[in-house]
């Protein structure tokens, strides 16, 4: 069984059919890339894995567990988690703190224990801090642990996204446009962490991407969506040499 | 043991409990010298407890402003709820509590469960709205709470409390008396607030709100202030920290309503008014938002003034007026902006300087 099974996905806003009779399928393990023109409802596919939106048909199911109708933060506890395609950090929390705030659900202690300090208080955030560090130390953010997450470079920024979504431990991961604003260098070393995270924490990836070095590079395979429906899916070598899906993006 | 010191003192929350506390204790030292030396004037006086029940409204309204971001008008509802439940508690508990300080605190507690209650109330619809249209619909509320308590009669005799609304459908037997009497409100309540009830409660309420910041939940709070989708995206329940900040928030309110109405012999619902609710809202805009010590230094700087300003005769409320405008032209002044870019500047370039140091070793 598939890890992620998308059938017949569809919403409309009003009249406009944004995604349409989608069907997608991810394996465990595996790193799914995600294409097509701008405006094509690529992200409107994120809102609806992760809850923003409810879709008007069709089901997503994770390890057999129904999605649809869940709130964000209930997909998120079942393990989906996400970055934004502009960033949406906590901009005035510390870099740190950003990443313990995503171990919220990990490690736990009350209401009670957090207006006192006392009981395991001291212990958790102890934990906290070690985690959140080790997850710092993957992305080479070590160094600005104490910084507001605002002040950071933009690809560091990135980063750091990409770590919080990681601390909720998830077991899908979906980024949305991760290479979005970054130079060729940056890019080459975001492949390279992808790579790494996925190695490493175990996490089946799910990407937006409009880098075709990146897709081609690092995904094992695509699915291509244009005005809302799938226009192909498979290997990134057979589906960016598709016709269809070069007329899609570059026109007739 | 000095190391470890400098370390918490170099950290932001080191640095700001030890002001918050600092600042406090210091301004009690300097207060009990000065009554002992007998350089305040009997008005002064009269203001030490007022100043300290403003100083914890504005911390707690800065828990909802500051620290959750949604802008609440309607805090005075809070202390009002606070205030005349704290006053049929003192007076049911008269025979009970003997003493004054303890009878004082079990009022505290009666006062801040009951406004925590009516934040659970307010809170549930309201938090369902966002900027603008919640900070109305708090205004709203303040004004309800406001107007329930003008018209409530509570009395109480040999067999206990009576209650009514709207008019006096009950009569006390003989030796009973009136603590609510609608819209006369109280009168002839024994006065037990004292400066260091109020000196204790604020310590008490930084304690609570600087541990609460500095913790799990208090994380989840501000993460819902800076980003709601990303909150809810990485599993936390933003209905529920919304309301758990609310609520937390109106109960030190409710506390700082009982401090208030126990220093005087007279209290009004009409005291509790939208007039109120603003001038905390200025304690807080100008101490600045999520900043728990600048709170307490506006509140009690704010409180004062107008005091101090008694010799300067008909220009006095000219001059607050100006002060006002002085300190909101400065908060968001050049200057000032100017002095926060260089600080993320500087991070930024210590951050550059930290990459090259990495590069050439």
């Amino acid at each position: 069984m598939a890890m992620l099974e998308v059938t017949e996905l569809g919403i409309s806003f009003g009249g406009l059919r944004a995604v349409d009779e989608l069907s997608m399928r991810i394996e465990k393990g595996g790193l799914v890339g995600l294409i097509g023109p701008n405006g094509a409802g690529k992200t409107t596919v994120f809102n609806m894995l992760t809850g923003v939106y409810r879709p008007t048909d069709g089901g997503i199911r994770l390890d057999g567990q129904n999605l649809v109708g869940k709130k964000p933060h209930e997909i998120c506890k079942m393990g989906v988690a996400r970055t934004f395609q502009n960033i949406r950090l906590f901009s005035n929390l510390s870099v740190l703190d950003n990443v313990k705030t995503g171990l919220h659900n990990e490690i736990t202690y009350s209401l009670a224990e957090s207006l006192f300090h006392l009981g395991s208080y001291r212990k958790k955030e102890r934990a906290m801090d070690e985690k959140a560090m080790e997850l710092l130390e993957v992305f080479d953010l070590g160094n600005v642990v104490d910084y507001r997450a605002a002040n950071l470079p933009y690809g560091k920024q990135r980063k750091l996204e990409i770590a919080r979504a990681l601390a909720t431990e998830p077991k899908l991961l979906l980024l949305d446009e991760p290479a979005a604003g970054m130079n060729p260098n940056e890019t080459a070393e975001l492949m390279e962490t992808i790579e790494i995270v996925r190695r490493r924490f175990g996490v089946t990836v799910l990407l937006i991407e409009h880098d075709m070095k990146l897709v081609s590079g690092i995904c094992e395979y695509l699915y291509v969506l244009n005005f809302g429906r799938l226009l192909a899916e498979g290997v990134p070598g057979a589906v960016l040499s598709n016709p269809e899906v070069v007329t899609a993006y570059l026109g007739e | 043991m000095l190391q470890k010191f400098k370390k918490y003192a170099v950290s932001r929350r080191g640095r700001d409990s030890l002001l918050c506390f600092g600042i406090v204790l210091i301004a009690y030292i300097a207060v009990q010298a000065a009554i002992a030396g007998g350089a305040l004037s009997s008005q002064m006086k009269g203001l030490l407890v007022p100043i300290c029940a403003y100083v914890v409204m504005a911390i707690s309204l800065n828990l909802t402003v500051g620290i959750l971001g949604e802008l609440s008008l309607g805090h005075a509802g809070f202390m009002s709820v606070g205030a005349f439940a704290g006053i049929v508690a003192t007076t049911a508990l008269a025979e009970t509590i003997p003493s004054a300080p303890l009878r004082l605190a079990a009022a505290m507690l009666v006062g801040g469960l009951c406004a925590a209650v009516a934040g659970v109330l307010v809170g549930v619809p309201v938090l369902r709205l966002k900027g603008d249209y919640l900070a109305i619909v708090t205004l709203a509320f303040g004004e309800i709470i406001k107007n329930i308590v003008n018209v409530i009669y509570i009395g109480m005799d040999g067999r206990g409390l009576h209650f009514s609304l709207v008019t006096q459908n009950f009569t006390l037997e003989e030796g009973g008396k009136m603590i609510i009497s609608g819209p006369i409100g109280v009168s002839g309540v024994k006065t037990l607030s004292t400066f260091t009830s109020g000196v204790v409660l604020i310590l008490i309420t930084v304690f609570f709100v600087l541990n609460l910041i500095n913790s799990r939940a208090g994380r989840a709070i501000m993460s819902v202030r800076d980003n709601k989708i990303a909150a809810d995206s990485i599993g936390i329940s933003v209905t529920r920290y919304k309301l758990l900040a609310f609520v937390i928030s109106a109960a030190f309110a409710g506390m700082a309503g009982t401090l208030y109405a126990m220093n005087f012999s007279t209290v009004t619902a009409a005291k509790f008014d939208f007039n109120t609710s603003i001038l905390i809202l200025v304690f807080v805009v100008l101490g600045g938002l999520g900043n728990i010590w600048g709170s307490i230094i506006a509140a009690a700087l704010l409180t004062l003034l107008p005091e101090l300003l008694r010799e300067v005769g008909d220009y006095r409320m000219l001059i607050y007026a100006i002060l006002l405008i002085g300190m909101m032209l400065f908060n968001n002044s050049k200057l000032k902006r100017r002095l926060m870019e260089q600080r993320s500047l500087k991070q930024m370039e210590k951050l550059e300087q930290a990459a090259d140091g990495k590069e050439g070793a």
